[in-house]
């Protein structure tokens, strides 16, 4: 028997346009990437093997095929972007030797850059964490959830961890700091100073 | 002299980025060009004749064309030159397409080169002398490498046209790949049925000499006069005794060994015949599993046989065939399916290949035809087909389209419903590839009457839950993952080259390509031909092939080989090595170093020790040449004053320097 988890079907069918091909996004992505696009033939052993694909808006041969049709817009507004956990099941199987997961890190990237980031709280809860560990040179989790809520307001978040996390210790009121954190503040001083460049 | 130079624009190929008029005008100017001329297409029947009328008017003594490589048109070219009344190696080829208009886009530079090139060939032309071939006997027999149906083919063609065929095969029967098969697509007609006839021809027929379990150990001589060295290995049965009665597989202890007929599914005896139609009929021990070989004691056949043919003591032999031509048919091998370790292959017993399923299929297969499930015996319901494993791959080296793996797969799925109605077949494919005379009619019969389901994608995984297998895969057109749960799996195998196809390749000294499969002269024109003269190929040692294209190549090769030897004479190639007896000093370094033994060692009337070249066995090669401390050898058309005459054409101011 055929068990298909084909999950609703989001959207109808859309007309790309020719016209609409942005070669410029397709370049951008094999130059950031250094991947080959015009590599992918399509065979789909990246969806296949996808823990994510019951989540993803788009499946990820189809955001390989939307980059080699230059359609910057769809790929980078698209959720599955943000829910791809990075387990490099696509790069591991790609026949083509595709890195599958490293040009999804890269589209996330140009997503931020260009003013898309569709799943709002996953780019909130990273940058959350990259500021928490700015400060503290690790990551202070309550510190964390506190801002994470604050932010977006979604206060009962995992609260249902919290009794069987807070009696073990993991889960400290205050903050503990690395040695040498200062070291670690400067590399996002470099980052930043990088990016004005 | 009198040189005339023509400059071929091959339609754009050569014009498109060569200033063809401005090289003929140049060459007006070098030494001895008394005639230049730029042309269409010099090969053509009007581009010939121009060649042979100006020959004619203008007295010309030799002649250089410049225009593709020589590999294409220099025997076209030497054959007009011959039909103008000169010698044929009174003539030079400028290669300027290869060499310049398809590698350079710069057409002033690409007109300098071409002026360069044309120069260097019009210098060596004035040092060319005019060579007489010499002519030998051809030894007609020819010998047929590999037993499978494109080999069968050629040793039957070659023995109706009267030649003596010398058939030499690696395992014990002929057959190869073609006897294993349970059908055949798109007819479905019985492999064995087909070929069993083929087979027992061969057998029978008197022009034919058949060596099986033997192998190729070395190659001498050349076209015309080949002289091989057979391994005959020894298979521990006298085979003039033993009549294939198959008494000693019945009474065999060791009933564990394992089956390579059936490709391991089942088990077979140590001393066997591998199936009912084997040709020739005769038993042979697996010493890896015979215990008089592994324990020392046994003996059981020796004693069973009722001809006494058993021989423990039994030793490789060696023989010797003289032919006068080659056809190489040692066809593939079936990629290593262990390689996909994420679809359980080698530790799932229900993930198999095709060709086990083939022998599943089989009534001569180990189930007499029942699909059974190799794990449990039971019949399987859910079939999964993975189409493309070990093809279309750059991820394990296999990037290229093994080309019947679709057509088998689809005929696999259709008799499957055959011999289970209540099954169903699925096939993940990437796309399927039938181009072949009502083969996509085929698969659609397997779709629209058959009901094998298509699924246009890759494999993940495949992993157990219980007695199934879960097939997890994409549905690529749909969007979305998919899962099977199966009974069986069956991986599409695609071909690779034969074991030891590089090294046998080497013996023969033909070439090959990256994975092994042999390269022939020419992709469209030369298909069955090879750098190498008298050396033909035949099937998949070319490249992956399905049944009718290795027939037709085998019937194609013996057609060459017929042609070949409708001859009784064969011209040699007169660019041989020539010895300057007043130099030579007899130190027969030469002698050592020549691959073809091809220098013979004389006394001239004063008795001093000399070299001699036998010219019709020399290939040209030079190796002498180069060795030799006196500069006495020299190669008859590429004489060391004739290389650096063109080097220094090419560059004079250097050359005066040093």
């Amino acid at each position: 028997m055929l068990l298909s988890n084909k999950k609703e079907v989001v959207s109808g069918m859309n007309t790309y346009k020719i016209a609409s091909v942005d070669a410029a996004f397709t370049a951008e992505v094999e130059e950031r990437s250094g991947q080959i696009m015009s590599q992918c033939y399509q065979c789909g052993n990246c969806t296949a093997g996808c823990p994510y694909t019951f989540a993803y808006d788009i499946p990820v041969n189809q955001i390989m095929r939307l980059i080699q049709l230059g359609q910057r817009d769809t790929v980078l507004k698209c959720r599955s972007l943000w829910l791809c956990a990075t387990c490099q099941s696509c790069t591991t199987r790609c026949p083509n030797n595709i890195d599958v997961a490293g040009v999804m890190d890269h589209l996330r990237h140009m997503a931020r850059e260009q003013g898309y980031a569709t799943e709002k709280n996953v780019k909130i809860f990273v940058d959350t964490f990259l500021e928490s560990v700015e400060k503290y040179g690790r990551v202070f989790e309550m510190g964390l959830m506190t801002n994470y809520v604050k932010k977006t307001g979604r206060f009962w978040t995992d609260m249902d961890l919290a009794p069987k996390v807070l009696p073990k210790g993991k889960l400290p009121f205050k903050p503990h700091p690395i040695q040498g954190r200062g070291k670690i503040a400067e590399i996002f001083k470099r980052f930043r100073e990088g990016q004005r460049k | 002299m009198r040189i005339g130079v023509f400059v071929c624009h091959c339609g754009s190929n050569i014009a498109g980025t060569v200033d063809c008029e401005k090289v003929a005008a140049a060459a007006k100017d070098f030494p001895d060009v008394v005639y230049s001329d730029d042309t269409m297409y010099a090969c053509s029947e009007p581009g010939q004749q121009g060649i042979i009328e100006a020959v004619k008017e203008h007295k010309l003594t030799g002649v250089v064309v410049a225009s593709c490589s020589p590999r294409m048109h220099e025997p076209t070219f030497r054959r007009a030159v011959e039909r103008a009344g000169l010698n044929k190696y009174m003539f030079e080829m400028a290669n300027i397409r290869e060499h310049v208009s398809w590698v350079g886009k710069d057409k002033e530079l690409n007109t300098n080169k071409a002026i360069d090139l044309v120069m260097i060939a019009a210098e060596k032309l004035r040092r060319d002398k005019p060579l007489i071939s010499k002519k030998f006997d051809i030894n007609k027999r020819v010998l047929i490498i590999g037993g499978g149906v494109a080999g069968i083919q050629a040793a039957l063609d070659c023995a109706d046209g009267g030649l003596e065929v010398v058939l030499v095969e690696k395992t014990t029967s002929i057959g190869g790949k073609m006897a294993k098969l349970d059908k055949t697509f798109p007819t479905v007609d019985c492999s064995s049925c087909v070929l069993g006839p083929k087979m027992v021809d061969v057998a029978q027929n008197p022009n034919i000499t058949l060596h099986t379990y033997s192998e190729i150990e070395e190659v001498g001589g050349y076209v015309g006069n080949f002289e091989i060295k057979v391994k005959k290995k020894a298979t521990f049965v006298d085979w003039e005794k033993c009549t294939g009665c198959g008494l000693c597989m019945e009474k065999c202890p060791s009933k564990k060994s394992f089956d390579y007929f059936n490709e391991g599914i089942g088990t077979t005896t140590a001393i066997n015949i591998p199936f009912p139609q084997a040709i020739p009929k005769k038993a042979k021990i697996d010493a890896d599993f015979c215990r008089k070989f592994t324990k020392g004691k046994c003996g059981v056949c020796a004693k069973i046989c009722p001809t006494k043919a058993i021989d423990f003591e039994m030793k490789d032999e060696i023989i010797t065939e003289n032919v006068g031509a080659i056809i190489t048919a040692t066809g593939y091998d079936l990629f290593d399916f262990k390689k996909y370790a994420e679809y359980g292959a080698g530790k799932y017993p229900d993930v198999i290949t095709s060709m086990q399923y083939e022998r599943l299929m089989s009534a001569s297969g180990p189930t007499t035809g029942h699909i059974k499930r190799p794990s449990d015996g039971k019949e399987p319901k859910n079939i999964v087909f993975i189409q493309c494993v070990g093809s279309r791959d750059k991820s394990v080296n296999r990037p290229y389209c093994s080309g019947f793996c679709c057509m088998y797969t689809a005929k696999q799925a259709i008799l499957t419903k055959d011999h289970i109605p209540d099954s169903q077949s699925y096939v993940f494919y990437m796309d399927i590839r039938s181009p072949g005379k009502s083969y996509d009619e085929f698969v659609r019969r397997g779709i629209e009457e058959y009901g094998t389901e298509y699924i246009r994608g890759r494999v993940a995984m495949v992993y157990p839950v219980g007695d199934k297998l879960i097939v997890r895969g994409a549905d690529t057109l749909a969007g979305s993952q998919v899962e099977v749960e199966a009974d069986l799996v069956v991986l599409a195998v695609g071909a690779e080259s034969a074991v030891g196809a590089p090294q046998l390749a080497e013996t023969l000294r033909i070439s090959y390509d990256t994975y092994g499969f042999y390269m022939e002269s020419h992709p469209k024109l030369k298909p069955v031909e090879t750098n190498t003269a008298g050396v033909y190929l035949a099937g998949a040692c070319q490249g992956p092939k399905d049944i009718p294209a290795s027939v037709g190549q085998g019937s194609a090769a013996a057609a060459k080989v017929l042609a070949l030897f409708s001859k009784d004479q064969l011209e040699s190639d007169p660019q041989t090595a020539l010895v300057n007896a007043a130099r030579c000093i007899g130190c027969y370094k030469c002698v050592e170093t020549c691959p073809f033994g091809a220098i013979k060692e004389i006394e001239d009337r004063f008795g001093n020790a000399k070299a001699e070249v036998i010219e019709t066995i020399c290939q040209g090669c030079g190796l002498c040449s180069v060795t030799c401390p006196q500069s006495a050898i020299q190669l008859q058309h590429f004489t060391d004053n004739q290389i650096l005459s063109e080097v220094k054409a090419l560059c004079p101011s250097m050359m005066e320097k040093s």
